[in-house]
């Protein structure tokens, strides 16, 4: 990190952990927990999001002392939407199953709130270099959770990562499945990814005591 | 009318909002510490749904669908906007909520003080733009469906936040482990609610059922019934026999 300042690197560093989005600030679930299912899925929602906060939150930023406050809602929304087609129109010229498996979450981003919160929180008030990086550091904070919902739900869900057989054929009874191991279906229906992100912010606060609730 | 109907129970149980497709799950989060505050959203949500959604589905089949400009001419019938629909989609509802508050306030202002204040923040609840983008991704047929497709996913959606609106005040009498507390357990008991929402699969049609499974459950009750009847015919001739006997 020897091109950013310490302030600068803090920026990125924040949101990975003790500030992240999912689970201190509660921002952008929306979309987060349905297309865990799958590592894929959550890599490329994570790349997608980490493309509109970054180039958002530069644009929000540069356009921002010509934007009326009264329509400043609007005006986000519009870039939002416009950077999100882009994403969609990408998605299904160069990878169409992918983006029949996340349907209309992509659209979905639009209304995320990590992207809204950013945007009135920080690229509102600051220079375009480092709205950039806060774009990026709390697009990575998001990532960072779907990846790791991702990984467990599909790991014990499917046995699978990235689709590829990693413990074994469940019905050949190769690798760990013969010695009597099965698939945990449970992890594959969608409220699973509730309970592991209550249990990925149960970690982080135990190991962290400053961020518990008051009572 | 049957259809109306199953659409009016899936959007409640099965498909709920909330419990098996994760929509404006920041609001549920934010806003459910307190019942009558819940209700407040709810209900605003339930308004906004009902408005939105037909006034989209009206855009999505003579604006943006492949050929839906063809009532312009026959020389429109090749033009695709479908790429437009979220811009438009999200400029319908942010317009709509910011001329729903305005006549609210005009003319009801009890209303008004109720909703007042959710309604900016239902621009931008994922709910509203998802139940949009769901009306267009199932191909909802007509408008009378497309109306009660959002007002039954906006009671969906009503109902989730009560429930966990009513739990989260009586939990604060238990003891939760400390690092638990607030978020996260509210995290773990949306994930129970929707296991429970999720028995609601089966409840319309069946169909969410895979057939193979059903073929062997048949199979399997009859060749219990069977056995049942071996057995029953067996008693029966066993304490005719005994009758006889005596």
């Amino acid at each position: 990190m020897a091109l950013l300042s310490k302030k600068d690197a803090n920026l990125i560093k924040d949101p990975l952990a003790d500030n992240n989005p999912i689970t201190i600030q509660v921002l952008g679930i929306c979309s987060a927990l349905a297309i865990t299912a799958e590592l894929k899925a959550s890599v490329v929602m994570a790349i997608s999001v980490l493309f509109v906060m970054g180039v958002g939150n530069v644009v929000i930023s540069l356009i921002r002392n010509i934007i009326p406050s009264k329509i400043r809602i609007i005006v986000q929304l519009v870039v939002v939407a416009a950077l999100v087609i882009i994403v969609d129109q990408v998605l299904k010229a160069f990878a169409y199953d992918l983006s029949k498996t996340l349907s209309v979450f992509i659209g979905l981003i639009i209304t995320n709130c990590i992207i809204m919160g950013r945007f009135e929180a920080f690229a509102l008030g600051n220079g375009p270099r480092r709205a950039f990086l806060d774009g990026i550091g709390n697009a990575l904070g998001y990532g960072v959770i779907l990846v790791i919902v991702g990984f467990f739900r599909e790991l014990l869900g499917s046995g699978t990562l990235f689709g590829m057989k990693v413990l074994g054929d469940p019905i050949a009874k190769t690798g760990l499945y013969s010695i009597g191991y099965e698939n945990n279906g449970f992890m594959i229906i969608p409220p699973a990814a509730l309970i592991v992100v209550g249990i990925i912010i149960w970690v982080q606060r135990s190991r962290n005591r400053e961020l518990i609730e008051e009572a | 009318m049957l259809e109306h109907l199953e659409l009016f129970f899936r959007s409640i149980f099965v498909d709920n909002m909330v419990f098996a497709v994760f929509l404006g799950m920041c609001s549920y989060l934010a806003v459910s510490k307190k019942v009558s505050t819940a209700v407040g959203l709810g209900a605003a949500v339930i308004f906004v749904l009902g408005v939105t959604v037909p006034l989209n589905w009206l855009l999505d089949q003579y604006l943006l669908q492949e050929g839906a400009l063809v009532w312009l001419g026959p020389e429109y019938a090749d033009y695709d906007l479908s790429f437009l629909s979220f811009i438009l989609f999200i400029a319908t509802i942010a317009t709509m909520v910011q001329l729903v508050e305005i006549v609210v306030e005009k003319f009801s202002p009890s209303l008004y003080n109720s909703l007042g204040i959710f309604l900016p923040l239902i621009a931008v609840n994922c709910a509203i733009l998802g139940g949009s983008l769901f009306m267009q991704a199932r191909e909802i047929p007509n408008i009378g469906l497309a109306l009660n497709y959002g007002i039954s996913s906006g009671i969906g959606w009503f109902l989730a936040i009560l429930a966990i609106a009513a739990i989260r005040e009586k939990i604060r009498y238990s003891k939760v482990p400390a690092p638990l507390r607030g978020l996260g357990i509210t995290f773990i008991i949306t994930g129970l609610m929707g296991i429970g929402f999720q028995s609601f699969g089966g409840m319309l049609t069946g169909d969410n059922e895979p057939p193979e499974q059903t073929q062997t459950t048949t199979a399997e009750t009859q060749e219990e019934k069977e056995i049942k009847k071996e057995i029953e015919d067996k008693e029966k001739a066993i304490s005719y026999n005994e009758a006889i006997n005596k």
